[in-house]
């Protein structure tokens, strides 16, 4: 990650809300650095201030203290207008949708623009072409309450799109969503972080969002970033209590590995199946821990070709859930003797 | 089963009715729409919140609404006076009817600009769109059902005052009603009117109900 380029660099922030009922220190001592292009979550339990830091990051909530340097900019230096202005560069999606529901689909993506001062011609024609990007160019005449939840996500993400922002904010953005609605979106989503080059910023509270789609992860733990770093370190080797319970699920953190009699598998990637990080997906899947004894693989245009080797937990019941994820995802594997 | 004279009498009636119904429904709403919007964007919560001004508008309001139609129009006849040189007949009436109505009206337009959901407006501010923007472009077509439906109770309101006036000759149909069927005891010219009325009032209702319905598009 050394010498990528930082879009947003927040610095120093805490973010209290005062109401009649006292204090809410909603974020504490948030430092982060998101790079161009590269697609970061954010999860976190519900509370832990994951909406306040999103929502910090476009100034729609203003910070207590500290900074936002979006693209070289001091959020809190700039004037109304000049924030406005910076909000256009700065798109959001929402669990809700928060589509206009009195516009058509269309019109809905005209919206940004007509805001922006774009010429009523020139916003549906982009309007339409995002409509197309997005996949409904066919529902650009129905209005929100005829298009599934999918849908609307879709004509959501245009919207946000149509001011040709550099980065995408999304707040539980599949939350609202089905299992399978939601792969789509997610997929929709590394498409446009793919052909567009914007940079996105997820925020979730469903580990198999971030496992899925993001290069580097944020835990937030009762107002302060409890863990940050590469989702594949976080996901195999988790440090903070709050990112062993995400991932690991409640309770089990203290099986030990070093029991020579643990049951061992050979795990082969034979190309066929498009990478997935098996083993993060094994620990989601199965709420067991594994430990990787030996490993080979490789990242062959987007396919994983190689093997691993891996011990099971000595708890049976954990080990037949492991082979049964396996077998569920249809991976070639095997039981080994010998000792790698 | 009348005679000429008096179907023109209610013709004419119905006419003066409608105009002052019709003059002081826009002048309100002239008053009453912006009056609503400002209640709802200054509010603690709203997208520019001014409390004092929120406040003090809100008790301006509150107190004029409390205000008995027929005891406020009395009280500024000195005012009625002043800004038609009369206190009889339709024009003197549209004047209390607009102080009556507009803060009613008022209230109506913020109830339906508040059904807007939070989600909706966050939307809109993190677009770029300023307070102006939103009130123009989110806020008004959003409630746009919600407020035509509004309008409708407003206006039926404001034609059940204007009959009202009748009793200090403020003209229209309920004058016509209660000359006669109250001080000549002529119930069936009283009668006549009072069905007129109430027609009238199910005309507006069934057209506000029916055009808020059309414009919606929620419902699908
Ligand atoms: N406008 C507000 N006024 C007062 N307190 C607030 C406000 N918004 C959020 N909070 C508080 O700040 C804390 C963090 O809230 P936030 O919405 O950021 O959590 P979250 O991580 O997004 O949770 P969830 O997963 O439930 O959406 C909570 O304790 C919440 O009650
Ligand atoms: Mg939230």
């Amino acid at each position: 990650m050394d010498g990528r380029e930082v879009i947003v660099k927040i610095r120093d922030l805490d973010k209290t809300y005062y109401s009649k009922y006292g204090k809410t220190h909603a974020l504490k001592d948030i430092n982060l650095d998101i790079y161009k292009g590269e697609i970061f979550g954010i999860i976190g339990l519900s509370g832990a201030g994951k909406s306040t830091l999103v929502r910090c990051i476009n100034f729609l909530e203003l910070p207590t203290k500290g900074e936002v340097i979006f693209d070289g900019l001091s959020l809190s230096s700039l004037t109304e207008k000049e924030l406005r202005k910076a909000r256009t560069s700065m798109g959001m999606i929402f669990q809700q949708f928060n589509l206009l529901a009195q516009r058509n689909a269309l019109d809905n993506v005209c919206f940004p623009l007509e805001i922006a001062g774009v010429s009523r011609a020139k916003a549906r024609e982009r309007a339409l072409e995002l409509l197309e990007l997005v996949g409904i160019a066919d529902k650009a005449k129905s209005y929100p309450s005829q298009l599934s939840g999918g849908q609307q996500q879709r004509v959501a993400i245009a919207r946000a799109l149509a001011t040709n922002p550099k980065i995408l904010l999304c707040d539980e953005a599949t939350s609202a969503l089905d299992p399978n609605t939601t792969s789509s979106i997610l997929e929709l989503l590394r498409d446009i972080n793919q052909k567009l080059g914007i940079t996105i910023i997820i925020i979730t509270h469903q580990m198999s969002v971030i496992e899925r789609l993001c290069q580097r992860v944020a835990i937030i733990d009762k107002s302060y970033i409890a863990e940050l770093g590469k989702v594949t370190d976080v996901f195999t080797n988790p440090q903070s209590e709050i990112a062993k319970e995400l991932i690991l699920s409640h309770g089990i953190k203290d099986i030990s590995f070093t029991n020579e009699r643990g049951r061992k598998l050979r795990i082969v990637f034979d190309g066929r199946s498009t990478y997935e990080p098996i083993i993060s997906n094994i620990v989601l899947e199965a709420k067991a821990p594994v430990n990787i004894l030996y490993a080979d693989t490789r990242n062959i245009d987007g396919k994983a070709v190689g093997e691993m080797v891996i011990q099971l937990p000595e708890d049976e019941l954990l080990s037949s859930n492991i082979i049964a994820y396996l077998k569920q995802i249809n991976i070639n594997f095997m039981e080994v003797e010998e000792n790698v | 089963m009348f005679e000429a004279a008096v179907i023109k009498m209610i013709g004419m009636g119905i006419l003066e009715t409608l105009y002052m119904v019709f003059v002081s429904s826009a002048i309100a709403y002239l008053i009453g729409l912006p009056l609503g919007i400002i209640l709802v964007i200054t509010d603690k919560n709203g997208i520019h919140p001014m409390v004092a001004i929120n406040k003090t508008l809100g008790f301006v309001v509150n107190i004029v609404r409390s205000v008995p139609f027929i005891i406020l129009l009395i009280t500024i006849l000195p005012f009625t006076r002043l800004v038609v040189g009369t206190t009889y007949g339709a024009n003197a009436t549209v004047v209390p009817l607009i102080v009556s109505a507009a803060p009613f009206i008022a209230r109506m337009v913020e109830a339906s600009i508040k059904e807007v959901p939070e989600g909706v407006i966050e939307a809109a501010k993190a677009m770029g769109a300023s307070t102006f923007q939103i009130i123009w472009k989110v806020l008004i077509p959003e409630a746009m059902p919600s407020l035509i439906t509004g309008s409708a109770i407003a206006i039926t309101t404001i034609l059940g005052y204007s009959a009202m006036s009748g009793f200090v000759g403020g003209g229209g149909l309920g004058d016509i009603a209660i000359r006669y069927g109250y001080h000549r005891y002529q119930t069936d010219i009283m009668l006549v009117t009072v069905v007129i009325l109430v027609i009238i009032v199910q005309l507006i209702q069934d057209i506000g109900l029916k055009l808020a319905l059309k414009k919606d598009k929620r419902i699908s």
